[in-house]
C-alpha cells in the first residue's frame, strides 16, 4: 500500500504537466458510425491519414486530442454522404500530401514509385557478369 | 569499368548507411505548415469562448486593417509564454482575434485573468473543426489575415520576443 502511494506520488506531477484538454472528446472521435458500411469507409480513410501530433502514427492509432478531432471530422463527413477520397483531398488541401499515407505519384514522391524499378535494373546490371560466367562454364 | 562496378554496391551501402545514421542522430522535426496561406479564410461561425466578449465568424475579417488570428487554449503551456508578447502586440494597436481550442468558458476566463486578454473576439472551437479547416496543426499558432480575409502568414508555435518584428513585418506586407 505504501509502495503504491509512492508510485502514485511519482506520477502525480506528470499528470499536472500534461498539456491536454480536459474537454470530453468530440462525439465521433471514439464512437463508430451506426452504418457499418460507412464506418468501414471512414475507418479505411483514418488508417491512411497521418496524425499531425504523433507524426509516425495514423489518426486511427493515435490518442492525441487532435487525432480524435480528425476522426470525428472524417466520420461526420462520411456519414453525411461525402466520398472518403473527397475528405482526403480536403485534408491534403490544408496540410499538403504529408498528411496522407497514400501520396499521389507526382513531384518528389514519384521517386518512391520509380526507385524500386531503378534498383531492380541496377541489380540486374550488377548480376549480369555472373550470368555470363555461368553460361560460359 | 570493372573497378567502378566493383565499388558500386559498397558506395550505395555507404550512402544508405549515411542517410539512416543521419536520420537516427538528427530525427527530422516536421513542422507542418498550412497550405491555406494565400487562400481566403474558410467559412466558420464560432460561439463566444469568453463571457462578455463576442464570438468569431469568418465574416468578421472582411474589411478593415490586417489583423492576427491566434489559435490558443487554456490548457496549452506555451500559450502562457506567448501571452505577454501578444499583449505587447496589442499595445501597438494591432487587433488580435482568437480561437480557443477544446476549451471551457470558465477555463478561458481563468487563463485570461492570469495572463492578460489581448483579444477583441474569441471564438470557441470545442471539437477543433475550425482549427483543422485552417490547416493548423497545434496550439499556439498565429495567422496574419489581411483586410479581405485572405490568410497571409502563419506563425507556428509561441510568439517569442524575437518573433515580434517578423509578425509586424507580415502585418505590414498584408496592408
Amino acid at each position: 500500500m505504501k509502495r503504491l502511494a509512492i508510485l502514485l506520488a511519482l506520477f502525480a506531477p506528470l499528470n499536472g504537466l500534461r498539456a491536454d484538454s480536459s474537454m470530453p472528446a468530440a462525439e465521433y472521435a471514439n464512437t463508430q458510425l451506426p452504418d457499418p458500411e460507412k464506418e468501414k469507409a471512414a475507418r479505411e480513410l483514418m488508417e491512411s491519414i497521418r496524425c499531425l501530433v504523433c507524426q509516425g502514427q495514423s489518426i486511427a492509432d493515435s490518442d492525441a486530442d487532435m487525432a480524435g478531432d480528425m476522426r470525428a471530422l472524417i466520420r461526420e463527413r462520411v456519414e453525411s454522404g461525402e466520398k472518403p477520397e473527397a475528405v482526403r483531398s480536403w485534408l491534403v488541401e490544408r496540410y499538403g500530401n504529408w498528411v496522407t499515407y497514400d501520396p499521389p505519384m507526382q513531384g518528389v514522391a514519384s521517386v518512391l514509385w520509380i526507385a524500386p524499378l531503378g534498383f531492380l535494373l541496377l541489380g540486374l546490371f550488377l548480376a549480369r557478369g555472373r550470368f555470363r560466367r555461368r553460361s560460359k562454364g | 569499368m570493372k573497378r567502378v562496378s566493383l565499388w558500386l554496391p559498397f558506395s550505395i551501402f555507404v550512402v544508405f548507411f549515411g542517410v539512416v545514421a543521419f536520420g537516427l542522430i538528427k530525427p527530422s522535426d516536421h513542422v507542418i505548415t498550412s497550405k491555406m496561406v494565400g487562400k481566403p479564410l474558410p467559412q466558420f461561425a464560432l460561439q463566444p469562448a469568453h463571457e462578455g466578449q463576442a464570438g468569431l465568424t469568418s465574416g468578421d475579417f472582411s474589411g478593415g486593417a490586417p489583423r492576427l488570428l491566434n489559435v490558443f487554449a487554456s490548457w496549452c503551456i506555451p500559450c502562457i509564454a506567448e501571452a505577454p508578447h501578444l499583449m505587447q502586440l496589442q499595445s501597438k494597436g494591432i487587433e488580435i482575434n482568437a480561437i480557443a481550442i477544446r476549451d471551457r468558458p470558465e477555463d478561458v476566463a481563468r487563463f485570461l485573468e492570469r495572463n492578460g486578454n489581448p483579444y477583441t473576439r474569441i471564438g470557441s472551437d470545442t471539437v477543433g473543426k475550425v482549427q483543422i479547416s485552417l490547416g493548423s496543426s497545434g496550439v499556439p499558432e498565429t495567422f496574419v489575415i489581411d483586410g479581405k480575409g485572405i490568410i497571409r502568414h502563419q506563425h507556428i508555435g509561441d510568439i517569442r520576443a524575437d518573433d515580434i518584428p517578423e509578425i509586424i513585418q507580415a502585418l505590414e506586407a498584408a496592408k
